[in-house]
């Protein structure tokens, strides 16, 4: 990308006398900035914002794609329309994607909160193993980990019946564990097998951007509150949650955001299905599904640009709730 | 707290006390659960060394077998490309990593030490994208690429991720705080030419950033699973991910060699992150935590 400006610089240097240099190099550098940064902005022309407009297009069209660009019929609000009133599919995915962002989304937090404080207070000599065995899940393969847990999850021989099967041998957990085995792929348990795994996914990840925030809390703060009698559950209470606020309200959207377009845990999970009667099959799957199974590019628009306005809403009552209160404190 | 009972001495101030038992028991719980955190990537190492019929047995193994030559011969079996696939897994995620080492660097370097008119808005704008989710951009992403004939393309997959916002903001937070101007104005005067300031002493003062920003750009693309899905139609050009998941669905589920696939796909990941993980925490959290 900032190719133009090194060969005219060096055809520039040896034939041009000395002023005439400085001034081509001082006009060059005005524009050396813009050179430096062209290539993101290329970039999301015509692979980002260009998609995006084509999809806002698209979306009040009817289109087979085997027919061409030309074959494009223009139907205004009928896809949206369409969507909202007679998609069934759509309505049933976008309760599961709701269903399963708030029963993998919440614990997240109740967990990753007392979690990353208990981390940060106690732990010392072993804080980055533990640390990094629960960031671990984060970066690892989507796929193939969602793989490994539907191993983990069959009905017969899974190790997680067999676990469950275990523990309900002891006297403690036996009042509220099965004694059958879990079939995992009945609709009634679909929607627990994907939470899990998100669940997992995602928990060590709060938990480390709860740990960084906790960080920056000064120490002192700790010991007067130590000095002046305050228990753990005080400090934690008092000290850490207010001073957390702005963390918490941070990885909560960013929580809403990744669980309201989640897509490839259920995706594998079900076998790209969405499992037996849809049970897990979320709003992102069903939009792939209507595009690339069913070949409506048009109706899976508007699918997207429906899902973007929910997030966006949930976005903005999230910001209401949680972030202003920050601000008035 | 009636645990506290337990011990015998009697403390006044109990939390001045070292380990006291309900502390031991929090400590106990937490070690449980990172144990159940590693548990899946646990099973998935044994099991891919035992065959179908010991993984499907009660109680499930729990050491390794000595059936991963089977598991690997079934693996490449079902998928035939497999050697291949993985090839361009490395090679995607390289040459992506490559690119936004290079164009990132260059646009948080004009960010972090220029100015310039628009300055701020294309900053605020470069950020901004990061905000639109990626599932909008799937289907015309698809479009594009079949009209652009990038169809089964490795570059269908390189290009669009070959500079990221995150990067840019990486980028010009440590530019910022690593690089004195006045280094840089030394050189001008000494006729430096910008590029050549850029590669001989931006690029070597911020080796550390580049390291961070590397390992979270490989990692991201090579767990990138929605990208190919759209773009690889061919099982020869598929990526690890997608090759992993063709494994899903007719027949029988070959379990052994799901696992010992996943493992092979999750290893370089592992090792990466024993290596360096706080540099990746850090390099993954540099946007939520800075901001």
């Amino acid at each position: 990308m900032s190719e133009p400006l090194t060969p005219e610089a060096r055809t520039a240097a040896p034939t041009e006398p000395r002023h005439k240099r400085t001034n081509l190099r001082t006009r060059l550098r005005g524009w050396v900035p813009y050179l430096f940064i062209s290539p993101f902005f290329v970039i999301f022309l015509v692979f980002g914002l260009f998609p995006l407009l084509f999809s806002v297009y698209l979306s009040f069209h009817r289109w087979e794609p085997a027919a061409g660009l030309a074959a494009m019929n223009w139907v205004g609000f009928e896809n949206y329309v369409y969507i909202v009133l007679n998609d069934d599919w759509f309505h049933k995915s976008l309760y599961n994607t709701g269903w399963m962002a708030i029963v993998s989304g919440v614990p997240q937090h109740l967990v990753a909160l007392p979690l990353a404080f208990f981390l940060h207070m106690a732990f010392k000599r072993w804080r980055n193993a533990v640390v990094g065995a629960y960031f671990l899940p984060f970066i690892t393969s989507s796929v193939a980990i969602s793989l490994v847990f539907s191993t983990l999850f069959s009905r017969d021989y899974g190790v997680i019946n067999a676990s469950i099967a275990a523990l309900h041998e002891l006297p403690v957990f036996s009042w509220f564990l099965p004694a059958q085995n879990i079939d995992w792929g009945q609709p009634q348990y679909t929607k627990w097998m994907i939470s899990f795994v998100v669940f997992w996914r995602y928990v060590g990840w709060n938990t480390v951007l709860y740990l960084s925030a906790m960080q920056t809390i000064p120490k002192d703060l700790f010991e007067a509150a130590t000095m002046d009698g305050a228990t753990r559950w005080q400090q934690f209470r008092h000290v850490v949650l207010p001073l957390l606020r702005p963390m918490i309200f941070f990885a909560v959207t960013l929580t809403i955001i990744g669980n309201l377009q989640l897509f490839e845990e259920p995706f594998i999970l079900t076998g790209g299905t969405g499992g037996i009667d849809q049970a897990g099959k979320t709003a992102a799957m069903h939009m792939y599904a209507t595009a690339f199974v069913d070949g409506d590019f048009g109706t899976a628009s508007a699918v997207a640009w429906l899902l973007f306005m929910l997030i966006a809403a949930v976005t903005w009552l999230n910001n209401k709730l949680l972030g202003q209160k920050e601000d008035k404190a | 707290m009636s645990a506290t009972n337990a011990i015998a001495l009697p403390a006044p101030h109990p939390r001045r006390t070292g380990l006291n038992v309900g502390q031991l028991t929090a400590h106990a719980i937490v070690l449980a659960g990172a144990l159940l955190m590693l548990a899946p990537f646990y099973f998935m190492f044994i099991f891919a060394t035992h065959s179908d019929r010991e993984i499907l047995s009660l109680p499930p193994p729990i050491w390794f077998g000595n059936h991963f030559d089977d598991n690997l011969k079934l693996l490449l079996e079902r998928l035939p490309y497999w050697w291949q696939n993985l090839g361009w897994s490395v090679y995607v995620a390289l040459a992506v990593t490559a690119a936004n080492l290079l164009l990132c660097s260059l646009a948080g370097y004009a960010f972090a030490m220029f100015e310039f008119r628009y300055k701020k808005q294309l900053f605020v704008f470069v950020m901004g994208t990061m905000l639109l989710p990626s599932f909008v951009a799937m289907i015309p992403t698809a479009l594009i690429m079949s009209g652009l004939g990038w169809m089964n393309q490795p570059k269908a997959l390189i290009v669009p991720a070959a500079c990221g916002a995150l990067g840019i903001f990486m980028m010009r937070q440590y530019i910022a705080s690593a690089i004195p101007r006045d280094l840089l104005d030394a050189a001008r005067i000494d006729g430096c030419s910008e590029l050549g300031i850029y590669f001989r002493i931006v690029l070597p003062l911020i080796g550390p950033a580049l390291g961070t920003l590397g390992l979270v750009t490989f990692i991201a693309s090579w767990n990138n699973f929605m990208g190919p899905l759209i773009v690889m139609r061919d099982m020869e050009m598929y990526t690890v991910p997608l090759a992993l998941r063709s494994l899903q669905g007719t027949g029988q589920t070959p379990w052994g060699a799901i696992c010992a696939g996943s493992s092979i796909a999750v290893l370089p990941l592992l090792v990466m992150f024993a290596l360096a993980s706080r540099r990746l925490i850090e390099g993954l959290t540099a946007g939520a935590v800075k901001a």
